[in-house]
């Protein structure tokens, strides 16, 4: 069973904060709470309280119309692109600017206030400033995700190298490691738990920032879906669309833990 | 010898010089960012075969001097020798044993007892051969492949000495290994160590907090002073450690020895 428990001192960022709440508890109360959330969704549903709001099983009705006719694979199609050149883009800067600046002063001191300005910046407001300058075309959307990833991945990493107990580091030294030992046999792996806590908020934050530039910059993708639906008022489908990207996005980030836990963690595949 | 266990204690000037000595430490003196003198003026030796115990309260610096011994921090002033040599950093001749085991959580047993191996490149069999034939002195055979999360404190420790072991130093440096070890594995553990030493004739230095301790397992007592740190006395017990060690744990010398050492520290506490 996956097991999210995300360690201490780990920064989340708007989105990935609910993530991480859904994360650490057992499956049973995950499922019984999805039924009671399911539950009320429905009953609010039918106390009509808002002539727009669908009710549980009507949203289930659309997306599986949705699913069915193909528009919901053709619009992730399209979404997935900007996701997924994104994601690549701040993992790998991410993670090796968090790294470099853990293990380098010098690059902490330059490096560190950008990331930590553009986490506490609110990215919806700076989209269509990237829009001004980058059109609105694949290069702005993936640099909306960029923009919320890459942050929360490279400032994880950071602090995972720098929260390395002083003693591995001290032990490696003490039996003469080099540098390099030190870094890729002790630092990295130490490091890892957290950073892979990062990179799973990261991929959190990278969906929203898809989904914002799908609403702001051109309706694309699982944006177009939501925003066409709102405007010939088909609120289940509306509905269907956005429930369909946060359950794409909980999978995501739960199948990741699942490959880091098997790739990485020898000690905890048996447990 | 025919009584079971014989104890004398000697008090000697605090510098001792011995052509046995393995690592000199001269004049050493290590201040902190911020002022903080740690250490003042220490001047030691350590004799080969000897299991020395660095005892003193809290914040005097013991963990400080065993670095600089070790070479992970370097002394403001004064420099140490190891076998005649002066000392530049972390060196094969001593590896050291954390308080806080320092034991790799994503690696086995096996494999945390050979790190030391590993990173001098020795190759895979052979590391693991050596490490094996450590973690089983150690009293960890069936354990091997066992996380150290699935360990007791105790037992962690042990994987933390069968690592220092097997990378055959002439000194083995342990900074409070028992601490963090409750008092029935600890009591169990010094026996074990008194065995050990017996087969493996290594040097030993240790820091300790309990008087108890550095009684029952050493050879030579520094006592440290509270910061500043510096050189308060030398005891030498001389135990027979060969007998019942609940035997040794009740006589009546080991226990006057303990009184001794205490009511020369109490006045630091107080
Ligand atoms: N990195 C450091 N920077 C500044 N001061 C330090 C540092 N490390 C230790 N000190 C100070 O130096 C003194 C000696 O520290 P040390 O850890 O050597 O003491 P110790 O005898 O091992 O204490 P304990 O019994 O608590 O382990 C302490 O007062 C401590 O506060
Ligand atoms: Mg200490």
């Amino acid at each position: 069973m996956a097991n999210t428990q995300t360690d201490p001192g780990v920064i989340p960022g708007p989105t990935s904060r609910a993530f991480d709440m859904l994360g650490g508890t057992p499956l049973i109360w995950r499922m019984a709470s999805l039924a009671l959330f399911f539950a009320i969704w429905e009953i609010a549903g039918r106390t009509n309280f808002n002539w727009a709001f669908p009710t549980f099983l009507e949203t289930m009705a659309a997306l599986w119309e949705m699913l069915a006719n193909g528009s919901m694979f053709s619009a992730y199609g399209r979404t997935l692109e900007p996701l997924v050149i994104g994601l690549v883009i701040s993992l790998g800067i991410g993670v090796s600017a968090g790294v470099l600046m853990g293990l380098r002063r010098d690059v902490e001191w330059i490096t560190l206030p950008v990331f930590i300005t553009m986490q506490a910046a609110p990215m919806a407001a700076l989209i269509p400033l990237i829009t001004f300058v980058y059109g609105i075309g694949l290069t702005s959307k993936v640099l909306a995700v960029c923009m919320l990833a890459m942050p929360v991945i490279a400032i994880n990493s950071y602090k995972a190298v720098r929260n390395v107990p002083p003693s591995l580091v001290d032990m490696s030294q003490s039996f003469m490691g080099s540098r390099r030992q030190q870094v890729f046999k002790i630092i990295l792996p130490a490091a890892s738990p957290m950073m892979f806590a990062g990179i799973r908020l990261g991929v959190a934050e990278g969906f929203s920032g898809v989904v914002l530039a799908e609403l702001l910059i051109t309706p694309t993708g699982i944006g177009d879906l939501i925003t066409f639906n709102r405007s010939v008022a088909k609120f289940a489908h509306m509905y269907a669309a956005i429930f369909s990207i946060v359950a794409f996005a909980v999978i995501a980030v739960s199948l990741l833990h699942r490959v880091e836990t098997s790739l990485f963690r020898p000690e905890k595949r048996g447990a | 010898m025919n009584m079971p266990s014989t104890l004398h204690s000697t008090e000697r000037s605090p510098v001792a010089t011995t052509p046995e000595a393995v690592i000199e430490v001269r004049g050493v003196h290590k201040v902190y960012a911020g002022n903080i003198t740690a250490l003042q003026n220490i001047d030691l030796d350590f004799n080969r075969g000897e299991m020395t115990s660095l005892l003193g309260p809290s914040g005097c610096g013991k963990t400080t001097l065993l670095k600089i011994i070790a070479g992970l921090l370097k002394p403001t002033k004064g420099d140490v020798a190891v076998n005649g040599r002066p000392v530049a950093g972390p060196g094969p001749e001593r590896a050291f044993v954390f308080q806080d085991f320092a034991l790799m959580p994503w690696a086995s047993v096996l494999r945390n007892a050979a790190f030391g191996l590993e990173l001098q490149g020795v190759g895979k069999s052979e590391r693991e051969d050596r490490a094996r034939h450590y973690v089983n002195e150690v009293g960890l055979s069936g354990f091997e492949d066992k996380y150290p999360h699935e360990l007791s404190g105790g037992m962690r420790q042990r994987v933390g000495l069968a690592r220092a072991l097997a990378v055959d130093a002439d000194v083995l440096l342990m900074d409070e290994p028992f601490s963090a070890v409750d008092e029935q594995t600890r009591r169990k553990f010094q026996e074990d160590l008194i065995r050990l030493r017996e087969i493996e004739k290594k040097t030993f230095i240790l820091v300790t907090h309990s008087i108890e301790e550095a009684v029952y397992l050493s050879d030579r007592i520094v006592l440290l002073s509270p910061r500043p740190g510096r050189l308060n006395k030398i005891v030498t017990p001389e135990i027979d450690r060969s007998g019942d060690p609940d035997l040794i744990r009740r006589n009546p010398e080991y226990l006057d020895l303990i009184d001794d050492i205490w009511s020369g520290l109490r006045a630091y506490v107080e």
